[in-house]
This record gives C-alpha cells, structure tokens and sequence, in this order.
C-alpha cells in the first residue's frame, strides 16, 4: 500500500475544496481498500465524508424519498417506507455482498464502486481503465462475468452494482454537488458513461463534484416489483446477470414496465424495445420471449460469455413471471428456511 | 524407551472394555474457546517487537529466466531492509511427505505466479508496496505450454488392468461410454500461509501453518542447506490445511533465509492472491468413463481413463480413479492415466485427491447407467458390490456399503423418489440423487509421548490440528487408557521437539497418531497392572481410581515418579493382506429453477462407515465439511487460468466460489454405522476427513438430473451448464 494523506471533512464545501489530483473521497471504503491494497488505486489523498451530517439519513421528499450518500446498504434495505414503496431496491441490496459490507458500505459508493474484472484488479495484466492506452487483457482472456451490452474493443468490463439496476428501474436520480456548490441531477443510468476509447472514465462527474443523495420518485400505484440476480451460487457473488423490473396490470395486460439488468454492461442496462413489447401485452411466456429477445438482440459476447444471452433472457422471462402473477417463486424458494 | 509396534495381525479391542466410557463421546474441542476468542496463536499471531515483514514478488511472465532484479527501483522505500532471492529459493511448496527441498530452480521462471523474491521491510505496508514496485526484468521464452487442452508434453502410462476389459465390453449388453471435465480447485482453507522464522545460533526456529511437521522439518532444512537437526518447527494452531499445507512453502524458505542474513526475525504471511498464485492446487481433470453391463444390471466392464495435469518436475499426479479401482467389481477393469506438464501453478493433493472428482465421474456414470437398465440406482450398486477389492484381490478389512446404502435409502425416504422432470414446486424442478462413498484407508508411521503424573496425564506428538479435532481426540484415547476425565490430560501438538507423527493428511492422522497415543498409553497401563500385581488384562481404570487383582487404589498411589512411556506405531503385514477403506452411501435432494438453472440444495444425507468413531462431535463435522466442499465441487467451486498465459484469473475468495452458508441445507444429516476395522490399526478406526466430500458431489449432480434431466459433464453445475443441458435434455 502507497503512503497517503488522509483528511476528514468538516463540511460538503470542505470536502469539495480537498479534492483535486490524485485525491479520493472515501466513506465505507469497501471497494476503495481493497483495491488501494492490491495498489490498483493509489489516491495520494483521502478525503473522508463519513461524518458529514448532510449526507446522512432518508427523508421523505414530495412523494418520494431523498436517500443521503451516506445512508449504508443495510439502512436503506431494512427501511420500512423503502421496504413497502420500492421493495425491489431493498431486494436488490440484500442480493448483493454480506451482512457486514453492507452495514458498512455507502449509497453513493455502492454507485461509484468499480468493475470486477480480473484483469482490471491484476496488475501484471494490461487493463485501459486501470492505465489508459495499456490494452484490454480480457480480450482474448476468460470471463464469464464481462459485460455483452455497452462494450467496446478497449474495455470489457461489467459494473457489479445491483443497487444500480433497481434504482435505474426505479427511475432514480442522482442529487451531484457540483464544484460550483450548486445542485445538479442526473438519472442513475446517465450517471455512467460507456468505456468507448476512455473505459478509465467511468461516470459523469466532473472533477470536485461528490454525490449528495438519490432522489428516489413516488413509486408508480399498483406496481409489482422484482429483482431476480443469478449468480454462480447462493450468496455473495456478483450477478451474471440481474434483472429489476416493476410492471404495472390493468385489466389483466400490462400497462406499464420499467426493466434494467445488472451483470451485463458497463452501466445498469435498458432497452426501451424489450419495454415497448410488453405493452398492453397479456403475460405469458410468449409476450415475455418477444421482449426477451428485443433485450437481447444487440448483445455482443466475449467467447466466455455467450451464456449470458439464454440466460437473460431466461432470467427476464422468470421475472416478468413473478412480476405479472404467473409464478410465486417466493413462496417456493427452496433458500427460505423453516426454523428447527 | 520407545516401543515399536508394527500391525501385522488384528488387535484386541481394547478400547470397547476399558472403564472411562469416554471413546466415540461427543466432547467439545478443548482448545474450541481459545480458538474463538482469538487467544490460539496462529502461525501469524506471534510477532516478536524485532521481527521484520516480508512479502513475496510474483513472476509475471509464463516461463523463462530472470535477467535483473533491480533492487534500486525500490531503494526509497521507507524502512526497507533488504530484496532477498537466489539459489535456495523454492519454486512452489513441497508435495506432502516429500522429505526433502522442492525444485529450487534459481533464475529460472516455470510458472506465472513463482514466488520469485522476498522484500522485507520495517512494515508490512512498505515491504507491500516494495513488492509491489520491484522492477525484474525477463528473458521469456516463446511457444510456452499454458494451455492442457492444446500441450504436445505428454506422460502417458500404461493402463492398470485386471481381466480384458476389451472383450467384457464388448459382449455387454448395455453400454456407457462418457466424457467428464472438472475444473481445477483450491484448497481455501481460511488461515493464508505463514511463518515466522528466528535464528538462535545455527539453529533455526519456523512458526508456521504446516500439517506434517516430520517432513515439514527434512524440507526447510534440505531448502536452507542446514542440518535437520537444527530445524524446530513449531505449528500448534492451523487455520485449515485441506492438503494445502502438507509441504514446506516458499513463505517458510524465504522467511528462514531472510531472517538468517537479516539477524533479526522475518515475518512472512501471503496474500491470498498469492495463496491462489502459489500454493499447490487441484488440477483440472478430463475423464473418460466406459461400463459395461448385462440386462440384469451385472457390471461386465468398468474403465475410468483420465487426463490430468502438473508442472515439470513435480511427482504428483491426481490418482482420479483410486476409488473405480475397488469400488465395484466387474469382469474386466482397466484404468489409464495421462499427465500433461503444462506452466502453471503445479498440482498436489487438495481435500481428497482422487475420489473428490474422480467419483463425481463414476458415481454420475454408474446413475445415468442405472437409468439405461431401467434400474433404481441404489439396487445397481448394491448388485455390484464385490467381494474382494477386484485390482488386487485383497479382501476388505471391513466394509459396511451395503448396509450404508440400504440404511440411507431408508432414511431418506428414497423410494418416493419420482421420475426424471416430473417434480416440481413452483417454479422449482425438485428430484433426488445419490452416489457410494469410498475413501481409501492407511496407517502412517507415527510416534507419541504419554506421560502419567498424579495430577494427570499429558500427550506429546508433534501431530498436528488443522482444525479436525486432534486436541480432542487424542486426549479422549488418552482420558480412556489411563482411566482418567479427559480434563486431566493436557494435549501438546505440533512441535517437531515432540515424537514424530503421521501429520494431518490423507485422513490418516487420528488413526495413526491415536493408535501411537493409545499404544504409548497401554505401556503405562502394564506397568500400573504389574504395580498392582495383576495381569493387564485384569486392570481396570477410571475416574483415577485402579482396580485389579481384588483392590482398589487412587492411581496416585501408584505413581511415585511420573512415568513417560513413547510408543510408535507403524503399517504391517495387515496392510497387505487386506485393503480398508471407509465406505458409505450420501443422498442429496435439490430444486433446479427451471428457467434460470439455479440450483438450491434442499438435504443431504450421509450415512457412513469409518471404523470406530473416537469423537461422535468431531467426527460429525468432519463428515459436515466433506459433504460441504461436495456441494462446492458440484456447484459452485472452479479456478480459472487464462490459457495464453496460464496465470490464475481467480485469485481470491470473492471469484472462486466455496460454498457460501446459503448454498448449505439446513437439513444435512449424518449417521455413523458401527463399525471395528480390526485390520486397519490398533485402535480399530478409519479415516474420516475425506469421505465426507468422496461421492457427495456426485449425488447432488444426480439429484439435478432427476429433478430437471439436465446431466452436468462438464463441472460445475453453474446456471449457465445447467440451462445449456436442460435445453439439450428438452426440458
């Protein structure tokens, strides 16, 4: 591990005045320490938020909810308006890490948390997000948990968040703190940039700019939500592929869907077609499959990967089930355990 | 005085007559608190206030020779101490019971990932970043083999046969001929490697995370180039070895000869990167699986074929199909092996070596066999159970299979087992599976101490506790030969100053170094008897009471001095003349999302017979564990190697995937069958650490197949196999 300043801010302003070349906000620091450790980041300052009081807590705001950058994973999931307005967030928070990263681990880092490829956490392998204009080692490499939507020659890699993808669903927005003190907004899914010939620029934020909060919209009346993440076992592990979905009946057809996969692109992914498909469409297996293939068709895969398009669109399918009332796989779920 | 007993005939059961009553009981490990309050010093836990931190630099090229290391790219670092390599480096750690150095291939690089340097610093940190930085420069050779599926470097070996299996096949009536793969695995255990090397003099002392201190001993001294007598290597507390501890390590070698150059002590605990880098692993298998049978379900012809892997130089080589050897009798058998050396990460025995994955490949052939024959799968097995082990014609010391399979199916409710695909629960596939069980037995050379004072009893052995239960077993074997409540014997492992044992290995510790306690303590039983005047046999004690020959005594009374009697215990004629194995039957029930190919354990049973059973509680987590790192071998579990380089792409606990505690049933069950092996060793019991794992995987893939008709080849059963082979079974 390098040598490194570190300071605790007193105040957002502060915090904003503190960063500059080379220096890193830090809150929970789950993703952050490890990767300092392995020296894939080597911040010469850490800035640490974690007692910013303006940060902190869940507030209701309009019909919706105003999510402070430094509400915990585990805050947000067992929030009792969270858990009855927009459970698929709370679903999609316990899928992902432990009990304990996520008592520790932070909103706004849960969003800004860097990619698992192996090739980007291995310093003897060439990576163009770690170093730009190295090279892309996962080209021609193994992973089976690259992305297939959203990649380009330079980059491969997926984003693991699945608190992204239900909020992305959910039509969140992400409150920025611009270097100017002034607030801006931007949609969970504008906030991430696709890799093009710069996967080292990952989101939208500008130099000096710290996420404040999300902004979490009422949720839309009679919805279903559900987030369905499969993965290469039980527990912690990351999505090969995630799907978050809130669909709304009326008159047994479907009115309104909002859809986003996790596991598959460099960004929560959406496809406005797959959306479009099932509209007024009756549920069944049949609907489900045209949308399936619409959120498939521009899928480009590493050799390793090709699985990922049966599966999502088995995944998609299996959630648009649950979602419209054709399965309650919940009740069946072979994890939930009867008490000895 | 040491007395040598070789097993050259059966023994008397001692142990079912003597008084305290405390063999096969269920007694908490007694270093269990010290253990979860953080107060047993791991290898890692001690660190004297002058000791120095070291940490490994990796090679990062596939194959080649290093032409520099420059020790100036990290000359700033703050507190550095020294870059430390050179001839006495060691490649990889040694294979279990090696005895000597493994290859120490000086400027040479044989595999990605070779520690090659160790940088020691005042602090971990500096010493990190310093490896982190150090510039070596290469002369990489080209067209280097990385890649097992496309390596010209070939060892094949003739086939072990007995019969024509050619001619038995071919006039079977029903035929199987299967490819298999699995993955490579690694060992996992929690504790990383570490040590702690000191330099008193000329004498070295190691404190390290070893399961065989014997050998662990003539490694590290053969490596540094010094006199073995001079080694002391001291292991109390493992974190879990799972065969990844069996050999002296490059953490061990380059901590001694830094500490040696230094004078002062050096710390060295790896990375988990770099225990997924260079600690020896699993090899991948490929696996060929022929059976023959007539129509009543009479095996005519079993072959297993395998393809393993290993680096240049190692003598290791996964033995795939140790358990198809003896597990079914059939007319003609036949087993070939082919070893490719390719430049990765060498292999050695990780957690069952052989039947781990050697049986998820029988026991799925001989279910989708079941299957053709129309056969349930439990009745196919118990028609071929042979009478003698078919290779070699010894007959078993003790096998209870049968009744273990037919005992299991009970229990399990096997027979409301429904067809292929007709199960389900919601969205859920539901079915059931199982498989044999078979690990074969040994005794290893092993030596102890028992000492008998008025205040109680103490055991020495430089045995080791990987944390299966040592502390706890040999205490009991002592408590019960010397009458005494097992809190009167203290239990001092893992000092290579203390009688040389068997280690933990090969399920072969409790058997070996408990018999070697059990015979040290019945010296000092003959010699109370004749302090009582009575014969042996006559002698009764418990509770620290003797009685014999019409009295009653406190054994304090009879003890003026304490009396030390070492005992050593090695195979025999016995080991010839019959072959042991633990055998038993497991039953898996899981559910197979049927769109997405997840598959959820639902129960497990395990029914066993291991010998006699020295602990019921130790023993039950042993047999819980195997069957644990069954699910993962099924499951979850596989280590991935980038085939242009072959360097390890998962390197670490969050990419290769052991169970976690939700891919575990809450409703696993195992049951002990009574069993004596009265060939196997003085005390009557089996090896249990590895039966648990042995089939257990398999049953849970033929369990998957029932529920969704999916058959997994190629392992594991992640969701995208098993949607790929329910697509293929059109379900």
């Amino acid at each position: 591990m390098r040598d490194f300043e570190y300071s605790r801010a007193e105040s957002l302003d502060g915090a904003a005045g503190q960063l500059g070349d080379g220096a890193s906000i830090i809150a929970g620091g789950t993703n952050l320490l490890d990767l300092m450790k392995i020296q894939v980041m080597v911040p010469g300052r850490l800035v640490d938020i974690s007692r910013l009081e303006d940060l902190k807590g869940i507030s209701e705001h309009g019909d919706g909810l105003r999510i402070g950058a430094l509400v915990t994973n585990s805050e947000l999931a067992a929030d009792a308006r969270v858990r009855s307005g927009w459970p698929l967030l709370s679903r999609a928070i316990l899928a992902g890490a432990s009990a304990q990263i996520r008592n520790k681990a932070t909103t706004g880092g849960n969003l800004l948390q860097r990619t698992r490829c192996p090739y980007f956490y291995d310093t003897a392998m060439a990576c163009n997000k770690r170093t730009p204009g190295e090279g892309c080692a996962a080209q021609g490499g193994v992973g089976r948990m690259l992305a297939i939507f959203g990649t380009s020659e330079h980059c491969l890699a997926a984003h693991p968040s699945d608190m992204a993808v239900a909020l992305t669903a959910l039509a969140a927005e992400v409150e920025i703190r611009a270097a100017d003190g002034g607030i801006r907004l931007v949609p969970v899914r504008e906030l991430y940039r696709l890799p093009g010939d710069r996967p080292d620029l990952e989101t939208v934020l500008g130099a000096g700019e710290i996420i404040t909060a999300v902004r979490l919209p009422a949720p839309r009346p009679q919805t279903r939500q559900v987030y369905k993440k499969v993965r290469d076992r039980a527990s912690y592990a990351f999505a090969l592929v995630s799907v978050a979905v809130a669909v709304e009946m009326k008159d047994e057809r479907i009115a309104s869907v909002s859809l986003a996969c996790g596991g598959v692109a460099p960004c929560p992914w959406t496809n406005p077609e797959a959306e479009q498909a099932l509209i007024g469409a009756a549920p069944g297996d049949d609907a489900f499959a045209t949308a399936a293939d619409a959120l498939v068709a521009q899928a480009s895969c590493h050799p390793d990967t090709e699985f990922k398009i049966p599966l999502l669109r088995r995944t998609l399918i299996a959630a648009l089930r649950e979602a419209t009332g054709l399965a309650d796989s919940a009740a069946a779920n072979p994890t939930t355990r009867t008490p000895a | 005085m040491t007395k040598t007993f070789r097993m050259d005939e059966a023994q008397p059961r001692l142990l079912d007559e003597t008084g305290q009553g405390i063999i096969g009981a269920p007694l908490d490990r007694p270093e269990g608190p010290k253990k979860v309050s953080g107060r047993a010093a791991y290898a890692a836990d001690g660190m004297p206030d002058n000791a120095a931190h070291g940490v490994l630099v990796r090679a990062t090229i596939p194959r080649g020779r290093i032409t520099g290391i420059d020790t100036a790219s990290v000359a700033e670092t703050p507190g550095l101490l020294g870059v430390f390599h050179g001839p006495r480096f060691i490649r990889n750690p040694a294979q279990g019971m090696a005895g000597e150095a493994p290859v120490q291939p000086g400027d040479e690089v044989h595999y990605h990932g070779q520690p090659i340097a160790l940088v020691v610093a005042e602090s971990f940190e500096a010493a990190r970043d310093a490896a982190q930085r150090l510039v070596v420069s290469y002369d990489a050779d080209a067209n280097v083999d990385t890649d097992p599926a496309k390596t010209d470097a070939l060892e094949k070996g003739d086939p072990e046969t007995a019969g024509d299996f050619e001619a038995a096949f071919s006039k079977a009536d029903v035929t199987l001929d299967r490819a298999y793969s699995t993955p490579p695995h690694a060992a996992a255990a929690m504790e990383p490697h570490a040590a702690l090397a000191e330099w008193e003099g000329e004498t070295l002392t190691l404190r390290g995370a070893q399961q065989m201190l014997k050998t662990n001993r003539l490694e590290l001294a053969d490596a540094v180039g010094i006199d073995p007598e001079n080694v002391r290597i001291l292991s109390p507390y493992i974190g879990g070895g799972f065969g990844s501890k069996l050999g002296i390590g490059p953490e061990a070698v380059s901590a001694a000869l830094a500490a040696r150059e230094l004078r002062r002590p050096v710390r060295v605990v790896m990375a988990r990167q770099t225990v997924f880098d260079a600690v020896l692993r699993r090899t991948e298998t490929t696996q060929r699986l022929r059976l023959g049978a007539d129509r009543s379900g009479r095996l005519l012809a079993l072959s297993h074929d395998d393809r393993v892997t290993n680096l240049q130089d190692e003598g290791f080589a996964e033995p795939v199909s140790q358990a198809s050897q003896f597990l079914y009798g059939a007319e003609g058998l036949s087993f070939a092996q082919t070893l490719a050396r390719v430049s990765r990460t060498p292999s050695g025995s990780v957690r069952a070596p052989g039947e781990a994955v050697g049986m998820l490949a029988l026991e799925q052939a001989m279910d989708e066999l079941a299957e053709m024959l129309g056969m349930c799968p439990v009745e196919l097995r118990l028609k071929n159970l042979p009478e003698k082990n078919p290779m070699t014609g010894q007959p078993f010391s003790a096998t209870r299979l049968a009744d273990c399979l037919r005992d299991g199916a009970e229990r399990f409710g096997w027979k409301d087992r429904k067809p292929v695909g007709t199960r389900r629960d919601g969205e859920w596939y539901v079915g059931m599976g199982m498989a044999s069980a078979a690990r074969s037995n040994m005794l290893i050379e092993s030596a102890a101490r028992v000492r008998l004072s008025a205040e109680g009893a103490v055991v020495e052995t430089d045995m080791t506790d990987i944390g299966t239960g040592t502390y706890a077993i040999l205490g009991q074997i002592a408590a019960e030969m010397l009458g005494l409540p097992v809190e009167k014997v203290e239990v001092r492992l893992g000092d290579t100053r203390f009688p040389a044992a068997a280690g933990s290995g090969g399920s072969f510790g409790a058997s070996s170094a408990g018999s070697a306690t059990f015979l040290a303590a019945k010296a000092i039983r003959e010699t109370l008897a004749e302090r009582m005047g009575c014969e042996p046999s006559d002698l009764t004690l418990q509770n620290g009471m003797a009685r014999g020959g019409n009295r009653e005594v406190p054994l304090s009374e009879l003890i003026d001095a304490e009396l030390v009697e070492e005992a050593s215990v090695e195979a025999g004629d016995t080991s010839e003349s019959h072959f042991s194995s633990g055998f038993g039957a497991h039953f898996a029930e899981v559910a197979v999302h049927a769109y997405t190919g997840e598959v959820r354990v639902r129960r497990m049973l395990g029914v066993m017979a291991m010998g006699r059973i020295l602990n019921e509680k130790t023993a039950r987590s042993q047999a819980l564990g195997g069957m644990i790192w069954g699910v993962g071998s099924a499951l979850t579990e596989e280590m991935a190697h980038d085939p242009r380089t072959g360097h390890m792409v998962t390197r670490d606990l969050a990419n290769y995937h052991v169970p976690a505690h939700a891919d575990v049933p809450g409703d696993m069950t195992v049951v002990f069958l009574e069993e004596r092996d009265d060939m196997a060793n003085p005390i009557q019991t089996k090896g249990i650490g590895e039966l648990g794992i042995s089939g257990a995987g398999a049953a849970i893939l033929n369990a998957v197949r029932n529920a969704c008709g999916a058959r997994i080849y190629d392992m594991p059963a992640t969701p995208d196999r098993v949607i790929a082979a329910m697509d293929a079974a059109g379900y």
